[in-house]
Parts: structure tokens; sequence; C-alpha cells
């Protein structure tokens, strides 16, 4: 009892309660805490979570039945087209980089903040104003060639929805790559005393790997955006091959970032998963070396594999060849990560608790994603099945079984430090258990339709598939019900939520070492690293959790 | 198993600063433009790849019809540009040694080239016997060069900039020039993109 007033104290925050009441007004203002920045990051993004899920919806009702019904044919275009780019651009790159690279790396690293906050807040505020832009869309014609854009089609079909489509991932692009210069320069120099690279939590690993690549991919893309936005306004033929133009040239260098693209989708969540499992295994993580290793591993392969998306646009052979080659290789890295994974929960003393159980979710599905990935690999395989549902089942199972799987883990881990309340675990649970099942009803029999040979993007199909994708469609809509125990969840704990200790997880990295929420600036002493991070069952980490959060303790004192 | 991993020297050598209780960290704004120029490289690497791949897929290069190139005016440019680059590090070291009038009179001269540079670049366009839709030859050397164009004159508002600033006494020391030192790589880099570019466009047969 005494223990948990203790705890309530240092909770609460140290300002006066004028401040407290325009406490919320930071949230939409400029803020230039890192914080702040990640939490606007990670409410803006499920905010657009949830339009990307809402579109997909719609597209699922109209695959509910073989004949285009429910929307015109060309609304559904730009339907899954918007849909696509909403959920890539607007909700896993900034939820995975933004919301938790911001939120968790200067805490992770014992930093005050990031290395360069005004270009942080910049960084942020140019999401809301690109994600309006690309809503907008709809009121003008969305564009409707699919999140790729491959011309000539893009050059020709609503073009306005097309240049809307183009500024809009201009911006949110910019905006990415501004927050990768921030990760790199604060991951490299803001470590505390103590710190190497070889004992800072794998989260940042990660996110150093991630960061390269959006630093190296995103501004090719920019450079394919700004001659396809020429051939589409001004009318030039860089990719229109009535002018002389190559279309093929912009498929090398959209795929130069959208394949690497998936890695900055999926590295970041690695990272968050590295760090869950080992607190709630309460065992050291399994090969720290190897996983650390492995994410540069797999961000320096995933720059030269991009052509496998490419097998049948006329690429030679031997070219396919290297990529296929290449591509099976990356196996290899993200297969030291999943052992890694399992060996750190083997014989640990699991706590099932949400963010546990969506971190094992993650795990089971992403290896479905990852070996349909090695088949779709083999370029006879790919040939078959290319542009058919088998291609969306298998993102699916690597973008909403890895990364979304994983966010929602890492919302429930952190969920009691940014708040400083705790999640309520029933509905934590029954929302796992929900989006489990919708989930693998929506994207499994998609393997099956796919082989069968339905293809993706079209709003009519064979009635022969009519059956499955009935089955897709009642799967998307549990999907949908299933994010409304998590809404209700969260905004309930937010306000009447049980209050957070400090360390609820017996964590032993620096977040927990402080109060929940952190007082701006993170800790009243400067940290340093008294253990590694993930020492759990040693002596030396039982006295560390046990003597209390030091960095907050102190804070106590000092005041 | 990491307990290894932990500089046992640098806690030791923290311990000894922490009486100090210094709370703002060393500037490392210099590192993150030497990043974010690492995005930017990235954008030309992927206009000069596709510019080559454009090249070597079409039958002939440039396109039957395309007009020579004058090589006398772009060739004084690139010397212009090439020489700002030794200008402009002269005011570096003006800085280094407080000499803020030294600062000022290397960043005037830098400016005033890069501005001749750009004019010279808008005389060539007014004067090319192609225009952007001609050709592909020619569409790509008017979206490669301008958007060069556009980071020489975002270079220039740079060196500007730091010359107003410059201005208010004491504002610029041998200790706190981060301005300066941002302008000047900033410059070295569109100035090493010319080279490229030019050896692309003009010189590559």
């Amino acid at each position: 009892m005494t223990q948990t007033l203790q705890e309530e104290a240092t909770n609460t925050p140290a300002h006066g309660a004028t401040e407290g009441k325009r406490e919320w007004l930071k949230y939409i203002s400029f803020s230039t805490d890192h914080k702040v920045i990640g939490i606007q990051y990670l409410v803006t993004s499920f905010i657009f979570y949830l339009v990307g899920g809402f579109l997909a919806t719609l597209v699922r009702t109209e695959l509910a039945t073989p004949q285009s019904d429910f929307v015109s044919p060309d609304l559904y275009n730009g339907l899954f087209t918007v849909h696509a780019t909403v959920m890539i651009f607007l909700w896993i790159v900034p939820a995975a980089t933004g919301a938790f690279g911001n939120y968790l790396i200067p805490l992770l690293i014992g930093a005050r903040d990031m290395a360069f906050p005004k270009l942080n807040a910049v960084a942020f505020w140019m999401i809301p104003p690109g994600g309006i832009l690309l809503m907008s869309s709809f009121f003008f014609g969305a564009p409707g060639s699919g999140w790729t854009s491959y011309p000539p089609l893009s050059l020709v079909y609503n073009k306005v929805g097309e240049a809307i489509w183009i500024l809009s991932v201009l911006i949110l692009g910019t905006s990415s790559i501004l927050g990768a210069v921030n990760f790199i320069v604060t991951i490299l120099k803001m470590r505390a005393p103590g710190m190497v690279l070889n004992s800072m939590p794998l989260f940042c690993w990660a996110m150093l790997a991630a960061s390269c690549l959006i630093l190296l991919g995103t501004p090719v893309l920019a450079g394919a955006l700004i001659l396809l936005g020429f051939d589409l306004i001004v009318g030039t033929a860089f990719f229109n091959p009535t002018g002389g133009g190559d279309p093929v040239v912009y498929q090398h260098m959209f795929w130069f970032y959208s394949h690497p693209a998936v890695y900055i989708m999926i590295l970041p969540v690695f990272g968050l998963i590295s760090e869950i499992l080992p607190v709630h295994s309460r065992k050291p993580i399994f090969g720290y070396k190897a996983i650390a290793y492995s994410s540069f591993a797999i961000s320096f392969l995933g720059l030269i594999v991009w052509a496998h998306h490419m097998f049948t646009s006329g690429t030679p052979p031997w070219l396919r060849m290297f990529f296929m080659i290449n591509t099976m290789i990356i196996a290899v890295p993200t297969g030291i990560k999943v052992f890694s994974w399992l060996a750190t929960i083997w014989g640990g003393k699991l706590r099932l608790n949400s963010a546990m159980l969506f971190a094992m979710g993650f795990i089971s599905m992403f290896v479905i994603g990852g070996i349909s990935g090695v088949m779709v690999a083999a370029v006879p395989f790919d040939i078959h099945v290319h542009d058919t549902y088998f291609i969306v089942a298998h993102l699916h199972y690597v973008l909403f079984g890895g990364s979304v799987f994983g966010l929602y883990a890492g919302i429930y881990h952190w969920f009691p430090k940014m708040s400083g309340r705790m999640m309520n675990e029933t509905l934590g649970r029954v929302h796992f258990i929900l989006t489990l099942v919708g989930f693998n009803l929506c994207f499994l029999p998609m393997h099956k339709l796919g082989l069968e040979g339905m293809n993706r993007r079209i709003a009519e199909y064979d009635p022969k598939f009519a059956t499955l994708n009935l089955v897709c469609s009642i799967g998307a809509y549990l999907l949908a019900v299933s994010t409304f125990p998590f809404i209700f969840n969260a905004l309930w704990s937010i306000f009447k939520g049980e209050k957070a200790p400090s360390n609820p997880w017996g964590g032993l990295t620096f977040e927990w070492q402080t109060t929940s929420p952190p007082p701006h600036e993170n800790f009243a002493i400067d940290p340093m690293l008294l253990i590694a991070p993930y020492e759990y069952g040693t002596e030396k980490a039982k006295e560390i959790i046990q003597a209390g959060p030091f960095l907050a303790t102190a804070a106590a004192t000092e005041a | 198993m990491q307990g290894s991993a932990i500089d046992s020297q640098a806690v030791v050598n923290y311990q000894a600063e922490v009486g100090h209780g210094h709370h703002g960290h060393p500037d490392y704004r210099v590192l993150g433009v030497i990043v974010f120029l690492i995005a930017e490289a990235m954008i030309f690497l992927g206009l000069f790849t596709a510019y080559l791949t454009f090249r070597a897929v079409a039958p002939t290069w440039p396109p039957e019809g395309t007009p020579e190139l004058e090589l006398l005016l772009p060739g004084v440019n690139t010397i212009i540009l090439i020489g700002s680059s030794f200008v402009i590090h002269n005011a570096d070291v003006a800085v280094k040694k407080n000499d803020v009038k030294g600062l000022q009179k290397w960043f005037g001269i830098t400016a005033a080239m890069g501005a001749v540079f750009l004019v010279g670049q808008l005389y060539e366009y007014f004067h090319l016997e192609f225009g952007l839709k001609t050709n592909l030859f020619a569409s790509t050397f008017y979206v490669l060069t301008g958007f060069h164009g556009l980071h020489v004159l975002f270079g220039l508002v740079l060196i500007l900039g730091v010359l107003w600033r410059s201005l208010k006494p004491g504002h610029y020391s041998s200790s706190n020039h981060f301005g300066v030192e941002a302008a000047e790589i900033y410059w070295h880099f569109v100035d090493v993109v010319w080279i490229v570019l030019f050896i692309l466009l003009y010189l590559l047969k």
C-alpha cells in the first residue's frame, strides 16, 4: 500500500494545476518534445489506419459478390489505391518509425530529446496536410492505378487524382527522410555514457537500419515521382513509350524505394518485438548480436532485390536469377531473428498478457508471410501468381500479420509508460482473439484464390470464386469489429484506467527507470548504463528492478 | 551476456563529470546536414541512373535531330562554379580566425559567382534550339539541369542568409559558425553534382 502511494506521488506531473489543465493543448501544438511528437504520430497514424480500414471494408463489400454492384468500378479502383497508400505512407511507416521511433529512442538511449527537436516537429506536421491532401483526391476522381502508379496507365487515368497522389507521397516521403536524419544522428551521437552500439537496446539497431533504408531509398522514389509528375502535367515522355520513354525505368526506380519500404515497415517492428519478448519471458534475449547485425544484413540485401517485383516486366532471365537468389537469401537474416525470438521465449516464465499475445501472434503470422515470400521469390512460381490474390495474401501476412500485430504489441506494452495508466487486460485479449481470427479468415483463403488464378485489383470476378470471397469479406468485417474493443479500451484507460507504476513489467531498459509518463526531458539525472538491456533473471537485474526506478527516485529526492 | 559490451571507461569518466550537471549536448547540426545530403545525393543518383538507362536503351542517343550542345558557355560556367568552391572555403578559414569581415568578403564573392552561374544557365536555356518536350534527351537535359539549378538557387539563398546574419555583430565567431559551415558543405555538394552532370550531359558522347 505504502509503495503504491509513493509511486503515485512520483507519477504526478511536477508542474502546477493551471498548467495541467492546458496539458492536452500541447498535443495539437508545434511541440518539440519527442514524447509529445511520438504520441502525435501514433494518434494521427491510427486515425488514418481507421480511414484505410474503412476503405478496405468498402473494397471487401464490393468483393463479397462476383458482380460489380456496390460501387462503380471507377470508384473501386480509387478505393484500393488510396487504401494501400494510406496504410503504407500514413499508418505503418509513420507509426513504426515516427511514433515508436520518436517516443522510444531518446528514452531507450538515455537522452533528453532527439538531436534536432524542431526538425522533428516539422517532420510530424507534414503528415496531416499530406494525408488530408490524399483524401481530398476523392473529390476530383481518386487516383486509380494502384499504389504503384505504373505508367502508362497512371498517365491517362484520373489525372487530377494522380497528380494529388504524387504531391501527397512527395510530402510524406520528405517527412520520412527528415525523421530518418534525426534518428541516425540521435542514435549515433546521443547515447548515455557507457552505452556502446553493442549495448544499446535492439529497437535502436532496428531503427538505425530502417533509417538508412529511408535515407537511401525514399529520394529515389522522389526522383521517380518528379519525372512521373512531368509526364503527367507537362506532357514530357520519360515513361511514355509513345514519346520514346521507357515505363520499365519507372518500375525500377519505384521498387528501388518500395521494396526497401517493406523493410522500413517491418524492421522497427522487429525491434519492438525484440524489446517486448525478453521482458515478458523474464529471460535475456537470445543472440543479441545476431539480432542486431541481422537488421543491417536485411537492410543491405533489401536494397538489391527490388526487381523481384518485375519478373513479368520483361526483365532479362540472367537478371531475374540475380534478384531471385538475393531475395531468397533475405530469408536467412530474417530466420536468424525468428529463431532467436523463439529461443528467447523457450523455457521462459511467460506472461500471456495482451502485449505478449500480440508479439507471439506477430511471430506466427509473420512466418506464414515470410514463407509465402520465399515462394513468390522463385521466378517460375512468381510468373504463375503475379498480380493474383496470392500476392495480396502474402503482403497482408507481412504487413498486417507482421507490422500491425507488432504495432499493437508495442501499444499494449508502452501504453502505461505513455499515458501513466494501465490498459484493461480482458478487453486486450478479446481484441487479440478477434484480430487473429478475423485476420486469418480474411487473408488465408486468398492464397487459394490466387493459386486458382483470381486477379487482384478487379471489381468483378468469376462466380466460381464466390464462396471463398464471401469468407474473406466476413473476415474483413470481423477485423473491422476487432478494433472497437481496442479503441474503447484505449480511450477508457486514458481517463479511467488504473494508475500505472513506473515499471509495470519489470523492464530493465531506461524508459522503465523513470516515471510513467516520463517528465519533461525524461530523466531527473543523466542516466548511465548499469546493466546491459536484457539481463533478465540475473541477480543484478533483480536488485535493479526491486530498488525501483533509479532515474526517477533520484528525481524525487532532488525535488 | 552483454555485460562486457558496457564501456566501463566511459562510465568512470562520466561519473567524474556528473557534478558539473550540464544539460545541453554538443552541436550535431553539421552531422545532420551531411546525413541529409546523403538523401539529396540519392535523388540525383536516381535521376542520373534513369538518364543512363534511357541512353542505354535508346537505339540512337541523343535521338536523331537533336542539335549539338555548345560547350563554351557551360564550360565557363563549370569553371566559375568549381572556382566558387575554393572561394567559399576561404570564408570558413576566415571565420575560424574570428575574421567576420573576411567571411563577408568571401561569401559575397561566392554569391556573385553563383548568381553568374544561374544567369549563364538561364541564358543557355533561352538560346537552346530544343525545348522541354522536343525529345527524351531534351526532357532529361532540362529536368536534370533545372533540378540542379534549383539547388544552386537554394545554396545562394543560404549564402545570402548567412551574409545577412553576419551583419549582426558577434553572430558568427570562431566557436559558433554552424550557418557558415552548413552553407559551405551544401555549396560543395551542389558543385560536385554539377561536375557529374556536366560530364553526363555535355561530355559523354
